[in-house]
């Protein structure tokens, strides 16, 4: 006699199927972002070495997909390093912070109308406590390493993630504003009809740029300016240690990217129905994550003190106006109506 | 071209300068030997008494200098042919005073006792002396008192003994075997330790601590193997200390051992980004020293090469230039280019970085087949990519915001710390060898000297952008007017006797044979020649004893002055303001070591 015969499984049969799909969406979202976030080394390599004129790395399989593989093996069979004068408990904890904050993080994100691992409805909340936590993993990691390349770096990361978090935040408002909910869910299903990108343009253009902040990509890379700080935080980071702290940067791109087709571009939402909603979803984010690329291969570096100054000079006061704006905006139709 | 620079040339044999005229009437005639201009500078020779009141008096005299350019010692003690003015001492020290604004140059050289070699320091009168100074120190163990600092500056600082001194021995089997201890080594580390007092930095302010950080030897940003120590607050840079010398190779001992022929594949590898540009002072200095015509085609085939060199040292300078600005990508780009110029060099010559392919006389070999047409491809390639580069960086706002006002120096600064080339055309001070001092028949080419403003690391940027076309314009008229004719003079000094004439008579076969197996021997005399190098002034002082090799040869580098002047132009910058700097002084630790 099978267990599932029993009447009180019975009961409680479809609950657990649901936590087993659950689970099972959770662990598709989390393979999915893993390993999209590892074979983004290999699309950006790619990538750049088109737009500089090279070819990039091409050997290992057909036009080098296989690369990824081999760039594992190597990173696991290092050896697993700790600096002697390192905090060991702190360095060992800083990577994990790196990739977990990041991939937490993507636990918000409604992919489809059916897929996504969970709809909370502080889901805005929650993507600003992780990238807030996130801070954490550079802080931790450049202390632990006991390296001055490494102190500088986590200096200027603090101060870069403080300020940028303040309108990271803010520049979401206005999108939750028009939703009238934190959950993302529901700001996918608000934008039918018309995407954020048009009302909440300025909202749109502090978010990409407070986003490329958060996660420390060019040219924001101030905490690892490898020009001047030669990697600065993750200096001392060598094997599968570094390579967490990599991976959780390409997942953190394809996490802003994510959140920036969620709030911005409507999401799984397109305008033809034969295309599946994933589909559409997976092309804005990834016409995103190029751009992120695009940028990094494009721009110089500004110095330090210029990032904080666009930061609080320009960004700051732009989404404020913006969110004043949206507001009376609401308003005002809201009262017409 | 302007008229009102130009090089006072002597008319009669015992000409007497302005300057040297003043000295004499300032402190009378009697104290100091005088030698007129020739192949070398206009030298005077005085006693060391009188050193610093001199040095004081052409600093500020209205016949005066504007730039210590050279400062270095001469072992006299195996002279054969000793000059006049020196005396019974062992060590003579010179110092080359030029005025760019006037175009005229004096020597002054003081002789140094062997038993206790030491004279006073004159950098209160010259900052830029203190790095010679340590130099001269280093490699002869002349004192000089009064100096600030007073170190080690290319050997390590526990070396033993003095390298360019003649009782030196320069071959490794010389020496007795090397053997390094791990106790030595520890020993070895500990002296490279940095002391913040030794340099007279402080470590706090009581507040609180500044933060010593070491940026390189090893650093992307570096540029080689320079170590510059930061003393930083926050990001602040407060002071800091440029360390060289662990690119040293003792290229200057390695004349004294090369004949004078052999020798010109070291000079390409002094800045190793230049190639033959190398070649030419070295050269020049030594065709003048023999009287040694150079036939017109091969001047021009120099001047292309040079030019064409200039080139790929720009290249690579813009594309880590903006690199070190945090712009990835032009690298790629500037690095196709220098393919497409090494391409025509390397058809030319048959090598690529380092073809060491001019000769005493002349160049190597005529030029190949279809070399005109490789040079017109690459002149119609080069603008439209330098328009490129100039639109989508110079014309960038991130960057013009990280590069204009930025470590910016005037020309005076730059006078007195010796900077020269781009870096001090950046500051608007209107010098270029090639125009006001020509050399290798660059007088016959029209080209126009670009000049920058604010002398700040954009300028810099934009100077060897604009250069870059000036010398696709001079290439373009090497193309166009390549004279025909010899390419190597047919003088003993420089060319074997020919084949047919050797099988015929003994003495040419003796002849031919001393100079393939020793080389030649170029008369006694000295020959000091400066040029326009890609980075600076670069300048080659060669002492001739009547031998096969060198009796002493001084190379003058920009690099070294650029980096002595790093602490001037950064106290108060930023770490990033910092990297900009050093990428924009265009610099090869090679260059600066020797």
């Amino acid at each position: 006699m099978s267990v599932f015969s029993l009447p009180a499984v019975q009961a409680i049969l479809p609950q657990l199927m649901s936590i087993a799909w659950g689970i099972g969406k959770a662990l598709i979202v989390l393979f999915g972002v893993v390993i999209c976030g590892a074979y983004m080394s290999l699309v950006e390599r790619r990538v750049l070495g088109l737009w500089q004129d090279r070819y990039g790395p091409n050997r290992v399989g057909p036009f080098g997909l296989f690369q990824l593989v081999a760039d594992m093996l190597k990173i696991f069979f290092k050896e697993d390093w700790i600096p002697p004068f390192a905090d060991k408990f702190l360095f060992v904890l800083a990577p994990l912070v790196a990739m977990g904050t990041m991939i937490l993080a993507f636990m918000v994100i409604p992919v489809t109308p059916d897929l996504g691992v969970a709809d909370l409805n502080i889901g805005v909340l929650f993507f600003m406590a992780m990238a807030g936590l996130a801070v954490y993993a550079v802080l931790l990691g450049g202390y632990a390493s006991g390296n001055k390349y490494a102190l500088l770096g986590v200096a200027r990361s603090a101060a870069q993630s403080l300020s940028y978090e303040v309108f990271l935040g803010l520049s979401m408002m206005g999108v939750v504003a028009r939703a009238g909910s934190f959950d993302l869910r529901t700001i996918v299903l608000s934008q039918q009809g018309l995407w954020n990108i048009i009302p909440q343009f300025f909202g749109f253009i502090a978010f990409l740029i407070a986003g490329i902040a958060v996660v420390h990509r060019h040219p924001f890379d101030q905490p690892e300016a490898e020009q001047e700080l030669a990697d600065g935080y993750h200096i001392e980071y060598g094997g599968m240690k570094w390579g967490m702290f990599f991976v959780g940067e390409y997942v953190g791109i394809i996490l802003i990217s994510a959140m920036i087709v969620t709030l911005f571009f409507g999401g799984w939402l397109g305008p033809f129905s034969v295309v599946p909603p994933f589909v559409w979803f997976a092309l804005k984010t990834g016409a995103f994550m190029l751009f992120f690329i695009l940028i990094r291969a494009s721009v110089p570096r500004p110095r330090y003190d210029q990032v904080m100054i666009l930061s609080w000079q320009y960004l700051l006061p732009l989404t404020l106006v913006n969110l004043i704006i949206t507001g009376a905006v609401l308003l005002w139709v809201g009262g017409a109506a | 071209m302007r008229s009102d620079i130009c090089v006072e040339k002597p008319l009669e044999a015992v000409s007497v300068s302005p300057a040297v005229d003043a000295v004499f009437s300032y402190f009378g005639k009697e104290i100091f030997h005088h030698e007129p201009a020739g192949t070398s500078m206009e030298t005077l020779w005085l006693p060391q008494g009188k050193l610093l009141d001199v040095m004081r008096f052409l600093r500020r005299s209205e016949h005066g200098f504007d730039m210590l350019f050279d400062l270095h010692a001469v072992d006299e003690r195996l002279r054969r042919h000793r000059p006049t003015g020196l005396g019974q001492v062992g060590f003579s020290v010179f110092y080359q005073l030029v005025s760019l604004r006037t175009g005229r140059d004096l020597m002054i050289k003081v002789g140094v006792d062997e038993a206790a070699p030491k004279l006073p320091s004159i950098t209160a009168i010259w900052p830029a002396a203190n790095w010679y100074e340590r130099e001269v120190y280093d490699m002869f163990g002349i004192v000089f008192e009064g100096h600030p600092c007073l170190k080690r500056l290319l050997m390590p600082p526990g070396w033993q003994g003095h390298p360019l001194r003649k009782d030196y021995a320069a071959r490794a089997t010389e020496h007795g075997p090397y053997i390094l201890t791990p106790r030595k080594q520890d020993e070895q580390q500990a002296q490279l330790r940095f002391v913040p007092e030794e340099w007279g930095l402080a470590r706090g302010n009581g507040q609180r601590d500044y933060m010593f950080l070491n940026f390189g030897p090893n650093h992307p940003s570096a540029h080689g193997a320079f170590r510059l120590v930061l003393q930083l607050d926050g990001e602040e840079v407060l002071d800091c200390v440029p360390d060289i010398g662990y690119h040293h190779r003792g290229a200057e001992k390695m004349a004294e051992r090369q004949s004078w022929h052999s020798y010109i594949p070291y000079t390409d590898r002094i800045d190793y980004t230049g190639g033959v540009v190398n070649n030419l002072p070295y050269l020049l200095a030594l065709e003048a020293l023999g009287d040694i015509p150079v036939p017109q085609r091969a001047q021009t085939i120099r001047v292309m090469l040079t030019e064409l060199f200039r080139i790929t040292s720009h290249l690579l300078f813009f594309g880590t230039y903006v690199q070190d600005l945090g712009a990835m990508t032009p690298v790629f780009f500037t690095f196709t280019d220098r393919q497409k110029a090494y391409g025509i060099i390397e058809a030319i010559t048959g090598f690529r970085m380092h073809p060491a392919w001019f000769r005493i006389g002349g160049v190597a070999a005529d030029l190949p087949k279809g070399w005109d047409a490789l040079v017109e491809d690459f002149l119609a390639w080069m603008p439209k990519r330098l328009d490129e580069y100039q639109k989508t960086m110079m014309e960038n706002a991130t960057l013009r915001e990280r590069a204009q006002h930025v470590a910016a120096y005037t020309s005076e600064q730059a006078l007195e710390w010796g900077v020269t080339g781009p870096n001090l055309r950046a500051t608007g001070f209107d010098f270029d060898a090639r125009r006001d001092r020509p050399y290798s028949g660059y007088e016959n080419f029209s080209f126009e000297v670009p000049l920058g403003k604010n002398g700040d690391v954009f300028d810099r940027g934009m100077m060897r952008l604009e250069e870059m076309r000036q010398s696709l314009r001079i290439i373009a008229q090497c193309l166009k007017h390549m004279p025909s004719g010899a390419i190597r003079a047919d003088h003993p000094l420089s060319t074997p006797p020919a084949r047919e004439r050797m099988k015929t008579d003994i003495e040419t076969l003796i002849r031919h044979f001393q100079q393939i197996s020793w080389g030649a021997r170029m008369p006694v005399g000295e020959s000091m020649q400066m040029i326009e190098a890609t980075k600076g002034l670069n300048s080659y002082y060669i002492i001739s004893d009547g031998g096969t090799m060198s009796y002493r040869t001084r190379i003058r580098t920009p690099s070294f002055a650029h980096l002595q002047q790093i602490p001037e132009v950064m106290r108060g910058g930023f770490v990033p303001d910092m990297v900009a700097h050093i990428a924009s002084i265009d610099f090869v630790m090679a260059d600066v070591d020797r």
